[in-house]
């Protein structure tokens, strides 16, 4: 089986299409990133607390919302999160609502508020917002077991893990009623727990709390690590090939950048750490895309010395179509994997694949590949000389001989 | 040739074998359960799978500054005393900003000579400057601020460490936070309802036994009345600490209490919760050798006065001095056991030199991290399965070639993972999805390069040969890039982006290996065994 077979499409010929595509999305995400939504931040780079919930039962989003404002939070953000069958809500706080001084405030008066909004028979604890340890101090300090000896605290940790165990792997962090752990743990512990537990009808799962001081720390430690990282690769280009292949490749991996962290930016999806590596990650990707068709270039130009820059482009082009076309569609199908399959969780960093896929494959030959063409023409009119080989690597000789 | 071809098969299938013992050890059996527990023992999941806290906190390293310019300047006051140099005051004009900061104002003309003596002499951490109208700055030297900024942020480390041990969290993480300002990255796995414990991160636990010289006062006004508006040279005021066992402060209490203290937390040798004659919760401590001396000295000079046990800058407890005391003392005051107990644990594992501020905190409740590894896993083999088979379809019997070296790709990234004990987190999993991407991607480029060479009509073996050989440029220059940036991203990433990173360098060393060096030997072998002039299955 085979694609794409001796393929002759006249790349360079259609350059003026190219650069209008990249402008239009270009201009689009940069529009949207200085006049519309900005560079969506997420929590990870602007601060602000995240607290992530799970309800027994489909929540009322609007109650939770009119339970934040009693409890005097302004303006949180409350949606639902994740497949509607996992009844979970994000519940989120801007950064000024969140100070280093009293890092945990604001998710404490979430859970205070969500406590507020169900049931809460006095002087008992909630069963799907009690942890491990302060189990095993209940459980300690009740003694239902009476086993009053030494090993009384290992003996108790380990039944409160179990507990913990099955609320969080059998029922998926939140209980229905006390009565469920019968069978799991001991009648009498059970008995016990029947006085001073109740549930309620939600579990905290994840929190994420970032001071602004750390937040603006890693946005700048972000943007350097990327900066560096091209800088490594242009350096590492221009010692293989030619300075200009490696600019090419690094204004291409720009390009990327711009359209991918725009569509970001249009779409109002928050850019978070994850998204930051799925960014790095097509950066490494359309650099590796990129020197595939360069490094054909360079062999190309060795072999026929007679034609044209343009035409020995067009060709190495049309002569790795097909593995550009393959692996670029391979890749995208696992990424599109991790899209479909990857959970919510991950759905940031493979939306910022997927995008990142289709315009690191585009850019590769419709940006580095014409701006070798384009540097070359813009030489020849400059210094009045004819065509030259774009990369003589005489290093590249050496080796050969060696 | 063919001894060669052996010695590489024999190198492929050790490389094999390290790896598979990378990934498991040495299972206890070979059941699917049992592999799979050894699997958990050697791969360690990151937080964001496995679930637990993760803190970053940042040492105020400016209370050790100033704690180091408090004592110049007391010991400044005593040594100008004795060596009759007159002045009008030594103040710190800006602790909060300017820490390393000390101004004597008024020193007399004539004793200015002697003072800059004494100043040369004594205090070599400073540099002295002279202002107007006989004054002078001393600041800490820079390089002694760095010093002892460093020594806080690595004792702050040692003292959490301690402390988080004796709490049996297991294998926690307390190290240097990659952003600078003295950060410290804390996690916690298992741990997800953090407060108790950043309670006990939290609490400096400076423990001094200090001369209680009055009180106690119902208020400031009170305190500084009795002592007729000011308080002695060698005093401070402080609150007391009259905390009721239930939670609630009960009346305030004000103390006069001298400056320096005859013993402090550095003199501790153990502290032990118990409880006292009347049943209720304390904490017993007893002194190291020269601490006992010091206090020995310290009781047996001021019997029939009062002591105060103070922490954190709060009197917890005061007492009459019976008799001299050599090395034993207690605190009680209204705790609750837990109380002790967590006091009792602050004390042994030493003070914090400094405060600490939280600036970060996330937990992962465990029932997310396994949904999260769910996901992650169903996605890799969907992505994976898909992409073998496509390969197959698509090459036929050199995509057999591609998948087997996927595989042993896979093998070597989790034993390099099991090997280096570095931790997969989710960003990882991804990392290790996009090996399998690059990892298809060096096969299409051989496998293209030899079709092409084929259709010009090359023999099966020139091919291989020119395929290969052409195709290695290539895949070397794209790898080569990569790992640099992978290698700056390490260096300069934290986190999430380190994580991806790492998977990220390890894949593509071994897609290098499997890419070029098996792929070539199954190819070699395949023909061997063919026959003159038959087709290559491509």
């Amino acid at each position: 089986m085979e694609f794409f077979r001796n393929s002759n499409i006249d790349f360079l010929g259609k350059k003026w299409y190219f650069l209008a595509f990249s402008l239009i999305f270009s201009v689009a995400g940069l529009l949207s990133i200085f006049f519309w939504h900005g560079i969506p931040f997420g929590v990870d780079f602007k601060g602000g607390t995240l607290v992530y919930v799970k309800f027994a039962s489909t929540p009322d989003l609007n109650q939770i919302r009119s339970a934040m404002d009693r409890a005097g939070l302004k303006d949180p953000k409350i949606q639902s999160y994740g497949e509607a069958g996992n009844n979970e809500v994000l519940v989120a706080l801007e950064q000024k609502q969140t100070s280093e001084s009293a890092l945990d405030q604001g998710k404490n008066t979430i859970i205070k508020a969500l406590e507020a909004n169900t049931t809460q028979p006095a002087g008992k604890l909630d069963l799907n917002n009690t942890g491990p340890s302060s189990l095993q101090q209940y459980l300690l300090s009740k003694d239902p077991l009476h086993l009053g000896g030494i090993d009384a605290s290992q003996k108790y940790l380990v039944l409160a893990q179990q507990i913990d165990d099955f609320r969080n792997k059998q029922r998926g962090g939140v209980l229905g009623s006390v009565d469920d752990l019968k069978g799991v743990a001991p009648a009498e512990v059970v008995a016990a727990m029947q006085q001073d537990f109740y549930v309620s009808n939600f579990a905290v799962r994840n929190v994420e709390i970032v001071g602004p001081q750390v937040g603006g720390q890693l946005r700048k430690q972000a943007l350097w690590a990327t900066l560096y990282s091209l800088g490594g690769m242009l350096v590492y280009l221009w010692f293989r090939f030619e300075l200009i292949y490696g600019v090419g490749a690094v204004v291409a991996c720009f390009h990327d950048t711009i359209i991918t962290i725009g569509f970001f930016s249009l779409l109002n999806k928050d850019i978070t750490l994850t998204v930051i590596a799925a960014i790095l990650t097509l950066i490494g990707y359309s650099m590796n895309d990129t020197i595939v068709v360069y490094d054909r270039i360079r062999e190309n130009i060795k072999l026929l010395r007679r034609d044209n820059l343009a035409d020995i482009v067009n060709k190495s082009i049309n002569q790795t179509l097909s593995r550009t076309i393959l692996t670029s569609g391979l890749t995208f199908l696992t990424v599109l994997s991790l899209y479909v399959f990857g959970g919510e969780v991950l759905r940031g960093f493979s939306l910022a694949l997927v995008i990142g896929i289709l315009i690191g494959t585009y850019s590769s030959i419709a940006v580095a590949a014409p701006m070798l063409v384009a540097y070359q023409e813009w030489r020849a009119k400059k210094t009045g000389r004819a065509a030259l080989p774009a990369a003589s690597a005489p290093r590249e000789k050496a080796k050969a001989k060696a | 040739m063919l001894k060669n071809q052996t010695l590489k098969v024999l190198i492929i299938v050790a490389v094999l074998l390290i790896f598979l013992f990378g990934i498991f050890g040495i299972p206890q059996s070979f059941t699917p359960s049992g592999l799979l527990t050894a699997l958990q023992q050697r791969i360690h999941l990151g937080l964001d799978l496995k679930g637990g806290t993760h803190l970053i906190l940042q040492v105020q390293v400016n209370d050790a500054i100033n704690a180091d310019s408090d004592r110049a300047v007391e010991r400044m006051k005593d040594d100008l005393k004795t060596r009759n140099v007159a002045y009008a005051e030594i103040l710190k004009p800006d602790p909060q900003q300017h820490p390393e900061v000390i101004v004597v104002n008024g020193v007399t003309p004539e004793s200015i000579s002697e003072f800059r003596n004494y100043v040369s002499d004594r205090l070599q951490d400073y540099d002295l400057a002279s202002g107007a109208n006989n004054s002078f700055t001393l600041t800490m030297k820079p390089s002694i601020v760095k010093d002892t900024q460093t020594k806080a942020q690595q004792q702050a480390i040692e003292t959490i460490r301690n402390r988080i041990d004796q709490l049996g969290v297991s294998e926690p993480v307390i190290q240097e936070h990659g952003l600078g300002d003295y950060q410290i990255l804390v996690q916690l796995p298992g741990v997800d309802d953090p407060a108790r414990v950043k309670d006990i991160m939290q609490s400096t636990a400076m423990l001094e036994i200090r001369q209680a010289i009055g009180g106690p006062y119902g208020s400031e006004q009170e305190a500084m009345q009795a002592n007729g508006g000011l308080l002695p040279a060698n005093a401070v005021l402080m609150k007391g600490k009259n905390i009721g066992a239930s939670g609630q402060s009960s009346q305030d209490s004000y103390w006069v209490i001298s400056r320096a203290s005859a013993v402090s937390g550095g003199d501790l040798r153990t502290a032990d919760a118990g409880r006292d004659e009347n049943g209720r919760p304390d904490v017993k401590f007893t002194l190291t050798g020269e601490g006992g001396k010091r206090f020995a000295a310290f009781t047996g000079s001021h019997v029939g006065e009062r002591l105060a046990v103070v922490l954190d800058n709060k009197v917890m407890e005061v007492a009459t001095i019976q008799e001299q005391i050599h090395d034993e003392g207690r605190i009680t005051g209204a705790f609750t056991e837990q109380q002790t107990q967590d006091l009792s644990l602050t004390l042994r594992s030493g003070a914090l030199p400094a405060g600490i501020k939280y600036l970060e905190e996330r937990t992962v409740g465990p029932s997310l991290g396994a949904d999260s590894i769910r996901a992650g896993v169903r996605a890799a083999i969907f992505g994976m399965v898909a992409v073998m088979v496509f390969m197959l379809v698509y090459y036929k019997f050199a995509g057999i070639n591609a998948d087997l070296g996927l595989l042993l790709n896979l093998i070597i990234l989790l034993g390099f993972l099991g090997f280096t004990s570095a931790t997969l987190t989710l960003p990882g999993i991804a990392g290790v999805i996009l090996t399998i991407g690059m990892g298809v991607d060096s096969n299409v480029l051989i496998f293209e390069r030899i079709r092409e060479e084929l259709r010009h009509g090359k023999t099966p073996p020139q091919a291989v040969d020119q395929g290969f050989k052409h195709a290695l440029t290539t895949i070397i220059d794209t790898h080569v890039t990569t790992i640099v940036s992978a290698i700056i991203l390490f260096l300069f990433g934290t986190g999430p982006v380190r994580g991806f990173a790492v998977t990220l360098s390890f894949g593509l060393f071994a897609n290098l290996f499997t890419a070029v060096f098996v792929s070539r030997v199954i190819f070699d072998w395949v023909l061997s065994r063919h026959q003159r002039g038959e087709a290559l299955s491509i």
